[in-house]
């Protein structure tokens, strides 16, 4: 009989986790899974709301992501509108949900990550967080918070509030942009676009220093899946989607997100409260697939705008295969808040985007709506049905983090294999398996809990029930 | 004629000298006096039926607390519109309304547009003591204009005295007692199929809450307007005359 170690909680990750790691009779890990321990429950109880509701509702499922739940669930509405909404409209959503992007993946980058990159994994848990990194290095610290601060000052300025605002309506948004507003932003662009470089030098500076973890962080070959342009260019809030396989071929292009349906299929386990989506045609488990930054960055011809395609180019190392080691979602995160700042600000320039009609107003005029955009974690996909009188009667959530699920699992087996030693547990193993899931940034609901300063507890226990070896932490 | 000659009373609220008119309810002179007493049920052209008993006062001399709003003065009454017994009372009331139904404000279409949660505000509800009941009600849309929703009505009946009162199409009532109470349409069919409703919105301005709404409005856009209520109340009292 093999033992088992608990992980529980995983720290510095956005929701309610936990791992378990199967040794066998050797000491060897055999099996590892990652556990989703919480239970949401929004599809069900959406149940009977009117729905326009669906917007503001299914954005309290998260704190830290709820723009992209707005725009997905008010782009499900539209379609139940079955309108096209105004040019102006999508051009603010768009920016909303990218200035989202930026303050998520500086959260990811920053608050939750940037302790292990400035550490490395086995240092001291007392100075690997948020407040060591501050005393090491203040001005990496400050550059993420500001970074951070930027994306939600946008925010706040195009939606009224930072978190969950309620100016992304079903047909639009509900006011114009203000020259006020518009030229504030534009006024903390460059230091946004200066930070994230600087950012950017930094991380290909230490990146070196972890090439035994960038070869085992769920590094293995996957299908990568997301949304692009019609020119096949990097897209966060329309678009078409685009699947790439291992070898670098595309395997679906420009496939209409209606008809998601076809592509994806979810299956479920008894020991997680986490769906596992897979791709259709090569079924389950096999069907695995990535998105997120790192998929995103695989699967597009270019970015689209100057700064960021420089980055692409240098991420890419001229392979024209996919960047396969899922620690490069910390390096593909940073290229996309450059991309993020630049394309707010290609949005800002236009004349276009200060067009006072923003909102189509119309009733369903389809039982069946669907909304797909790009989170900062991968695609996301709300699909509602109504009633004849509005009402929601069925209600599908398929969240970025689920995407990564198999993927997720398989790679903290990867990096547990590697690293755990079943017969003598040190604190840096298991913290090198937490951050395989850390790398994903997975939002398994709602909100951050404190920076490496969550009781953390893993046991070694025997067959017969005996605790042989434990690690505590801040208990 | 004798009957025509206006009595005028002289009271005291808050320590205040005021005086009124002998058929003045307590409410109505406090809000001449710029003392503000919380009213739900209540609104200026709609009879006043002492429903929410958010109004209750302190009366020297009485110790029953009186609800403002249908009591009227008396020669050297005294009046106490605040002490630390009245807001307890009240927030207690406000209290059982949240726990009776679901009150979600994040998502409501009347959020920052609520006369409920406006007083939540103003009397510092920030805890709710009782157990939600989390009751599984209806959300009527069936009418092209209208929706009902349950949900987040406190019966305080001001879309029923306004259906009857001034657009005299009676098409709201109440159904049911205690806590099963539910104001319903006709003789409760859904609000699209009603013959009496003439389609004319006044429930949906007058409600407090988000319990009537316009279709087609998203959350937090459910700004009620109620300019319309003190113009008909003065022509159907002129009619009257």
């Amino acid at each position: 009989m093999g033992k088992q170690i608990m992980i529980d909680p995983i720290t510095r990750i956005e929701g309610h986790a936990k791992i378990s790691l199967h040794l066998d009779d050797s000491g060897v890990v055999d099996e590892a899974r990652m556990h989703v321990t919480q239970f949401r429950g929004f599809e069900k109880f959406c149940e009977g709301r009117p729905f326009y509701e669906m917007p503001s509702l299914m954005a309290r499922t998260c704190g830290i992501c709820p723009v992209s739940h707005l725009v997905a669930a008010a782009k499900a509405c539209d379609d139940l509108y079955s309108v096209q909404i105004p040019e102006a409209a999508v051009m603010l959503r768009r920016m909303i949900n990218l200035a989202q992007i930026m303050q998520s993946h500086a959260l990811s980058f920053f608050y939750l990550s940037s302790p292990d990159l400035v550490f490395g994994m086995d240092a001291d848990p007392a100075m690997r967080n948020l407040f060591g990194v501050h005393a090491q290095d203040p001005q990496l610290m400050r550059d993420g918070i500001r970074l951070r601060q930027i994306g939600q000052q946008i925010i706040e300025l195009l939606g009224g509030k930072r978190i969950h605002p309620s100016w992304v309506v079903p047909g639009g948004v509900n006011a114009p942009l203000t020259e006020e507003h518009r030229d504030t932003i534009l006024a903390v662009l460059p230091e946004a676009k200066a930070l994230a470089q600087r950012t950017l030098r930094w991380y290909k500076k230490i990146m070196k220093q972890f090439k035994p973890e960038i070869d085992t962080f769920a590094n293995f070959p996957s299908l990568y899946l997301g949304l692009v342009d019609k020119l096949g260019n990097l897209e966060h809030y329309d678009g078409n989607f685009r699947m790439m396989d291992a070898a670098g071929n595309i395997i679906i292009d420009q496939f209409d997100t209606l008809r998601y349906a076809e592509i994806i299929e979810e299956a479920v386990e008894p020991w997680s409260y986490m769906k596992f989506p897979y791709y259709k045609s090569l079924g389950y488990p096999r069907g695995m697939y990535r998105t997120g930054p790192l998929a995103r960055l695989n699967i597009i011809d270019a970015c689209g705008t100057p700064m960021a395609d420089d980055e692409l180019e240098e991420f890419r190392g001229g392979s024209t295969k996919p960047v396969q080691s899922s620690f490069h979602y910390h390096w593909a995160r940073l290229i996309e808040i450059l991309f993020a700042v630049e394309r707010i600000e290609d949005i800002l320039t236009t004349k276009r985007v200060m067009t006072k009609h923003v909102r189509a107003y119309a009733t369903p005029n389809s039982f069946d709506g669907i909304g797909v955009t790009e989170a900062p974690r991968g695609s996301l996909i709300h699909h509602f049905k109504i009633d004849e009188q509005g009402l929601v009667t069925w209600a599908n959530l398929i969240i970025a983090t689920a995407h990564n699920n198999l993927a997720m699992n398989r790679g903290i087996l990867q990096a547990a294999k590697t690293f755990v030693d079943g017969n003598h547990l040190k604190e840096g193993m298991l913290n090198r398996v937490e951050a395989v899931i850390r790398a994903f940034d997975p939002c398994l609901s709602c909100s951050t809990h404190a920076a490496g300063q969550m009781p953390f507890h893993v046991e070694l226990v025997a067959p017969d029930g005996e605790l042989l070896d434990e690690v505590k932490r801040g208990v | 004629m004798s009957d025509q000659t206006v009595s005028i009373k002289t009271l005291k609220i808050d320590g205040r000298d005021v005086s009124a008119r002998a058929d003045e309810t307590i409410l109505a002179v406090a809000q001449q006096n710029g003392i503000d007493i919380p009213t739900l049920c209540h609104l200026d052209g709609l009879t006043p039926v002492g429903a929410c008993r958010l109004c209750l006062v302190e009366i020297a001399g009485s110790n029953k607390l009186l609800p403002a709003c249908v009591t009227t003065v008396r020669e050297g009454m005294e009046v106490f519109t605040e002490s630390e017994k009245l807001n307890r009372y009240r927030k207690m009331i406000l209290e059982l309304l949240f726990s009776e139904r679901n009150h979600i404000c994040a998502v409501c279409v009347s959020n920052g547009h609520c006369d409920l949660q406006d007083l939540a505000v103003r009397l510092g509800v920030d805890f709710i003591r009782y157990p939600y009941l989390h009751p599984v009600e209806k959300v009527d849309a069936s009418h092209d204009r209208f929706v009902q929703d349950d949900n987040r009505c406190v019966l305080c009946g001001r879309c029923v005295r306004v259906c009857g009162e001034l657009e005299g199409a009676h098409t709201w009532d109440f159904m049911g007692r205690g806590v099963q109470t539910r104001v319903i349409t006709d003789l409760d069919t859904p609000w699209g199929e009603s013959d009496s409703c003439t389609r004319c919105g006044k429930c949906v301005h007058v409600c407090p809450t988000g319990a009537l709404i316009e279709k087609g409005r998203s959350v937090a856009e459910m700004a009620k307007r109620r300019q319309f209520l003190p113009y008909l109340t003065l022509m159907r009292q002129e009619d009257q005359q």
